[in-house]
């Protein structure tokens, strides 16, 4: 929205970083192995099978990175619905992880599906099957991925606005008339991007529901949907408490102070997640098999661990006071929470027959890749584009008066 | 029927609905066979073992060999299961302590009455034959996604893992081939025992249902397909339990219509998706509207607004300097 372009500052460093090396040789290793499998075939570098046709590709990539994608999700919902504008200054860093990390599911799917050149079939409707939830999810993923661009679009342009020196003429000019049109409409599209979240994240979770005799009764449940979401919402917190974390050590900031009391909000959010989890393992018969003491009744438990910990530390104030205490949390719930998401898309299936799956090391390299690149572009968009949110302070002032 | 469903479709598209996943009522119907379904019965205590029903199946469908590991000369086809060369194949189950009881078992395709692959396909690449309730697979529109892999609860849909440009793979009733030319699927017409046969499901399972009474003992009482997931349209009787010949132990309902019945009731009509827009608009306006009234807030729009002018300005002056 306008009078919020003061609240962001871009960060002013060196781009060609160690770390910017780093990422860049996994980008490529990932890069050229995805390569690899567009001339091979999918069989040749991952260990996927009839009976798992799924591996991690589709279980972190586009299960669990969306969830950890869904800060800017959860901080919409917070600043516009909620009214809570004293969070604004950390929407566009959370909204550019989103960014990145539903473009990572993006091309995830793009290498996963065998028969990628027919992916035109979605836009026919006559080929739409509204019963499929996978029609749901693939669709409601495609739009929200030009709803982030649209999202994070202000930043881009404001930076073309308050150049100084007059690099992109055409550029500069062209920002300015579309940057008070754009932002007339963005609420617009701002509400889009928290309804559109709320409609595939709980479809992913639906996606199982059909897998019924192969999904293990502590995970398959028709409460699926209704789990997803709310996981989806507390594992988004998480990320913006995570990220300003790392941005704060990696970049020399300050921790801010809103993501302290952004924290407050997660024990209600994982308290409702761990009352549905456990009422419906009840109704359902399935207390017992959650705590029998086998293989996924283990899972189970340090699923449950990870999120009860996590949440027990935000539930008193001293903890939450400390960034360390805070960031720790996080880490607990986003862990916790993307193991939730394993255990329903890999660890809880088990097919029918003599079928096993562990990730191959290419398979495993194409994810690992996917993700430095989506660092990489955070790294490189926060360093150029007015993104981070502002730092209070003399330090700040020069920093703003830079640009 | 179906004119009015796209034409649904299109109007809510245009309408600006981004996600449609609603409709069709008739998904939310009882599951019941249609009366002119076709399948096959296979009856294991006929079956010889000879695999007639495999080469034919491999021939007509033009099909790869599956060599053995150890066979250097990579022609002689031994398939060890199903898999994208292999639609149909036979195996033999032997009781561990007496040798002498053994039974053979077919897999392939059990044709659903609610196939969950079909349900689950995105984009209608997978579909069941009015009527006679063939499930088929079209490659022309199938992204590869893998869904139906998933979703079958028989493991069948079968994926060309080594090819660089993969389709699905999975028995269709010869629908395409020796359906369409002869009237029956390759493996019924080869058979030389009649143990697998083919017929509407109806006349099947009334065979089946005759053979068992005619020959008390013989068989085991239930009839694997007759109520699995809602029923499929290829049934099999055997000598022993069907667990024994491999077959995953079913529940009646079917999975792909509770997960259709959850999405329908969340994207009936498309009313909650669109109510939910509507609502949070509603919201983030009002609470917009009140924030604008922060003076500082006006301020700092104020600003950009200027600037943007001068700017503007800046620009057409110089451009008439120009000229």
């Amino acid at each position: 929205m306008a009078g919020h372009h003061d609240e962001y500052q871009v960060h002013r460093a060196k781009i060609l970083t160690p770390a910017f090396y780093v990422l860049l040789f996994f980008t490529v290793l990932g890069f050229l192995l995805i390569a690899y499998r567009f001339v091979m075939g999918i069989g040749a570098v991952s260990n996927l099978s009839d009976g798992y046709p799924w591996g991690i590709w589709i279980a972190y990539d586009v299960a669990t990175s969306t969830a950890f994608a869904c800060g800017g999700y959860a901080m919409a919902l917070v600043i516009y619905i909620m009214n809570r504008m004293k969070y604004h200054p950390l929407i566009r860093s959370a909204l550019v992880t989103s960014m990145f990390g539903y473009m990572l599911a993006g091309m995830s799917v793009m290498v996963d599906v065998g028969r990628y050149w027919n992916a035109y079939s979605f836009f026919i409707p006559s080929r739409w099957q509204p019963n499929s939830v996978m029609f749901e999810v693939a669709v409601c993923i495609m739009a929200y991925n030009v709803v982030l661009i649209i999202e994070v679009l202000p930043a881009i342009l404001e930076r073309f606005i308050h150049m100084k020196n007059d690099k992109f003429p055409k550029i500069k000019h062209y920002a300015m008339i579309i940057y008070p049109k754009l932002d007339k409409v963005l609420i617009f599209i701002v509400v889009l991007g928290i309804t559109l979240p709320s409609m595939h994240q709980s479809s992913l979770g639906s996606m199982l529901i059909i897998a019924k005799s192969k999904l293990n009764p502590i995970w398959h449940t028709e409460m699926l949907p209704l789990l997803f979401i709310i996981n989806a919402l507390y594992i988004g917190y998480a990320t913006v408490i995570f990220e300003s974390f790392a941005s704060s050590m990696a970049f020399r900031r300050p921790f801010e102070k809103e993501v302290q009391q952004l924290s407050k909000i997660i024990p209600y959010v994982t308290g409702i997640w761990l009352a549905v989890r456990f009422i419906d393992l009840y109704i359902r018969g399935q207390l017992s098999a959650a705590f029998a003491g086998d293989f996924y009744s283990w899972m189970f438990m340090a699923e449950m661990l990870l999120i009860l910990t996590g949440t027990y530390i935000l539930m008193w104030n001293q903890y939450r006071r400390s960034p360390r205490m805070v960031f720790i949390a996080a880490m607990f719930l986003l862990i916790g929470g993307g193991w939730f998401r394993f255990n329903v898309y890999l660890i809880g299936f088990k097919p029918h027959g003599n079928w096993s799956y562990f990730p191959s090391l290419p398979e495993f390299f194409i994810t690992v890749g996917l993700v430095a690149f989506e660092i990489l572009g955070y790294m490189l968009l926060v360093k150029l584009f007015p993104i981070m949110p502002k730092v209070h302070g003399e330090h700040g002032a020069e920093a703003a008066k830079a640009h | 029927m179906k004119k009015t469903r796209r034409d649904f479709l299109k109007t809510a598209a245009v309408g600006g609905a981004l996600m449609i996943a609603p409709l069709s009522a008739s998904a939310q119907q009882e599951i019941k066979a249609d009366d002119e379904a076709v399948g096959m019965f296979y009856d294991s205590t006929l079956c010889v073992g000879c695999k007639a029903c495999v080469s034919k199946c491999k021939q007509v469908n033009d099909m790869a060999a599956a060599p053995m590991p150890g066979d250097s000369d990579r022609v002689w086809d031994a398939p060890e299961d199903l898999d994208y060369r292999t639609r149909n194949i036979i195996k033999l189950y032997k009781d561990e302590k007496d040798p002498e009881k053994h039974a053979y078992v077919k897999y392939q395709c059990m044709h659903c009455i609610k196939p969950s692959c079909v349900s689950a396909c995105p984009v209608s690449a997978m579909q069941k034959e009015k009527g006679t309730g063939i499930v088929f697979y079209d490659k022309n529109i199938c992204i590869g996604c893998r869904y139906c892999q998933v979703a079958c609860p028989f493991n069948i849909p079968k994926f060309e893992w080594p090819e660089t440009f993969p389709k699905i793979v999975k028995c269709d009733l010869c629908k395409f081939t020796n359906l369409k030319l002869k009237n029956i699927p390759a493996c019924c017409e080869v058979c030389p025992t009649n143990a697998v046969i083919y017929g509407k499901r109806k006349d099947l399972l009334a065979e089946a249902k005759r053979r068992q009474a005619e020959n008390p003992g013989k068989y085991e009482k239930h009839i694997y397909g007759e109520f699995e997931v809602g029923g499929t349209n290829v049934i099999y009787l055997a000598g022993t339990d069907f667990s024994n010949l491999g077959f995953p132990e079913l529940e009646s309902e079917s999975a792909a219509l509770m997960s259709e019945h959850v999405q329908h009731t969340v994207y009936k009509g498309f009313i909650a998706p669109v109510a939910l827009y509507g609502f949070l608009a509603f919201v983030a306006l009002r609470n917009r509207k009140s924030a604008e009234e922060v003076a500082h807030e006006h301020e700092t729009e104020h600003e950009l607004a200027v600037e943007i002018e001068q700017e503007l300005k800046k620009e057409k002056e110089e451009k008439e300097g120009k000229h």
